[in-house]
């Protein structure tokens, strides 16, 4: 293990953490559960990848264009969500991931089965980013997601989605407009996404539509059930721990994804609020200290 | 043309077969139950096993192969599905799914990744002519999915296990409530279509003539279409729609300037069909 790869894996983890942010606020917040989110993924790293290898922009000129792409395309592929919700979405996703991986195999513009090979390392004031620098870049867009994502979780939006998620007759008689909150969530969800792809794009090199397959799909809500819907630090904990997990067992190399499969089962059995979502395992693990001292002081005042 | 129909045919069936397990699944718990996929892959191995060490006769392996699979059916709700039904129903679907990652590997580490080809000698009826050709898989398959489809039907609207099913589908504390045992009722919907899944596995396995281990996982996918064409819960609906769908995927396939890949056209009607019908083509 050198520390070149250690720095890459680190970056492929960051990335995710990205992604399952603006997951987090479509099936966290709104309750909108999405298996069909590499397909969001994939648009994001198609549009990078076709505006830099085809339309030669640079990565800092395509990734705006990118993630307002994915944001539009977000957006068309949330109008499902209006007329179907529950179990009829989650299928719908699955079949939305399905097709655009489809699409993508189809047809040539997007280079078929062959891929988009070449798409470089991104170069910052003339300079080629090297690994470290790269995973710098990640590093700072993930602490950007994470304060929008911190900051969307204090506005009124977010009690807005959060309202729709639990009880949409409800949330509706508050005059809350439900329909567009739930398109608004996958904006979000997709932008997010689409700037994770975007980043994914650039640091693997070549897209092959298999990269964004069903299986993704289960992987990312994996993740984020794995660390506890609904929350920002759940979210980040899930991506860096599952993925940073099959990396860990290495030294058993042909039994990794049975015990990583197992282990998954085993976990989400355990703990069906997540790792750090109420009464899990870790709750109160992180960035609680603050708020425990405020609750023992309202304690002491009541009594 | 009509070879082409009959092709079709059989390839529904086979998702018909898939589909009618993961549909009395759901209409039981409202679960999607991903693991499915692992089921017909099991049962195609362990009818490979009969073929391989026990005995040369198909009808051996596809006994055991449609037995085995389900136990573990009835094991996997016992073990994995029961703890998590009062949580969030997303939870079973990861629970699920990591099953199904897990049971992949298993086989692979087990039979290794190779196909192993699925060469069984049996008689059995079949048609061949100048214009039309079927094989002895192919009405082994159709008179198969036939009989299965048949039995369920008179099982659920003519005995007493099926008024149980029945009841326990519409509202299962009532149920529960009225003195029947839904554990029971639970267990044997799940021996039922893990049962038909794992036979489905060995009859596909004979007609493509390989078994590996991911061979579960486009059918199962596509059994997910099915479900949802056909409507939640409703088993006359997954046998049609299963046989439709085969259907429009070879008709549109054919289609000149349309020619995606097979899954994205069955995932592309399911979705046209969710924005027009949102309750599936015969759904209630």
């Amino acid at each position: 293990m050198t520390f070149g790869y250690i720095l890459s894996i680190c970056t492929f983890a960051s990335i995710y953490a990205i992604l399952i942010l603006g997951l987090n606020i479509l099936t966290g917040y709104t309750k909108q559960v999405s298996l069909g989110h590499a397909a969001f993924f994939a648009i994001g790293a198609y549009a990078q990848a076709l505006l830099v290898t085809k339309a030669g922009l640079t990565f800092w000129s395509a990734l705006p264009l990118s993630i307002v792409l994915s944001m539009a395309i977000g957006i068309v592929m949330g109008l499902p969500s209006l007329r179907v919700s529950d179990d009829f979405l989650v299928l719908t996703t699955i079949g939305l991931n399905f097709i655009v991986m489809g699409i993508t195999e189809y047809f040539d513009f997007f280079g078929g089965a062959m891929g988009i090979i070449g798409i470089n390392v991104p170069s910052f004031m003339g300079h080629p980013l090297g690994t470290t620098g790269y995973f710098v870049v990640t590093l700072i867009f993930l602490m950007l997601a994470i304060y929008i994502s911190y900051f969307f979780s204090k506005t009124w939006g977010r009690l807005a989605m959060e309202a729709t998620g639990e009880d949409e007759q409800a949330a509706q008689a508050l005059g809350i407009n439900t329909a567009l909150y739930k398109i608004y969530a996958f904006a979000l969800s997709s932008a997010f996404t689409g700037l994770a792809g975007a980043l994914w794009a650039h640091s693997i090199g070549s897209l092959f539509p298999r990269n964004f397959s069903f299986e993704m799909s289960v992987l990312f809500l994996s993740m984020l059930v794995f660390g506890g819907l609904g929350t920002i630090k759940g979210a980040i904990f899930g991506a860096f721990f599952l993925y940073l997990l099959p990396e860990c067992f290495r030294f058993i190399e042909s039994y990794r994804m049975l015990v990583y499969g197992a282990l998954l089962t085993v976990i989400v059995i355990l703990q069906p609020n997540g790792m750090l979502g109420r009464g899990g395992l870790l709750d109160g693990c992180f960035f609680k200290l603050k708020k425990r001292g405020t609750e023992t002081q309202g304690i002491s005042k009541i009594g | 043309m009509l070879q082409l129909l009959v092709d079709a045919f059989v390839l529904g069936c086979s998702y018909a077969l898939m589909a009618v397990g993961l549909n009395m699944v759901y209409g039981l718990l409202r679960i999607i139950h991903v693991a499915h996929a692992a089921l017909y892959t099991l049962g195609a191995y362990v009818g490979l096993y009969c073929l391989y060490h026990l005995s040369q006769s198909l009808w051996l392996s596809l006994t055991l192969g449609a037995v085995f699979p389900a136990l573990v059916g009835a094991l996997m709700y016992r073990i994995i599905y029961s703890p998590v039904l009062s949580a969030p129903r997303y939870v079973a679907l990861i629970a699920g799914a990591g099953v199904f990652i897990a049971s992949q590997e298993f086989y692979r580490l087990i039979a290794g990744p190779y196909p192993y080809p699925f060469n069984a000698q049996f008689k059995f009826l079949s048609i061949s002519s100048s214009h039309l050709n079927v094989t002895e898989t192919q009405m082994l398959i159709i008179t198969f999915m036939m009989c299965a489809f048949l039995c369920l039907y008179l099982i659920i609207n003519n005995t007493n296990l099926g008024l149980m099913w029945r009841a326990c589908t519409q509202d299962m504390e009532l149920a529960a409530s009225s003195g029947i045992n839904i554990n029971l009722i639970i267990a044997i919907n799940f021996i039922i279509g893990s049962a038909l899944a794992g036979s489905a596995g060995v009859l596909m396995a004979l007609y493509r003539n390989s078994v590996f281990p991911t061979m579960g996982a486009m059918v199962s996918y596509k059994a997910f279409v099915v479900v949802v064409l056909g409507g939640f819960g409703s088993i006359p609906g997954a046998a049609i729609a299963g046989i439709l769908l085969a259907l429009a995927e070879s008709l549109l396939g054919m289609v000149p300037f349309f020619n995606l890949p097979r899954d994205a056209i069955a995932f592309l009607v399911m979705v046209l069909v969710l924005m027009f019908k949102p309750k599936g083509l015969f759904g209630r």
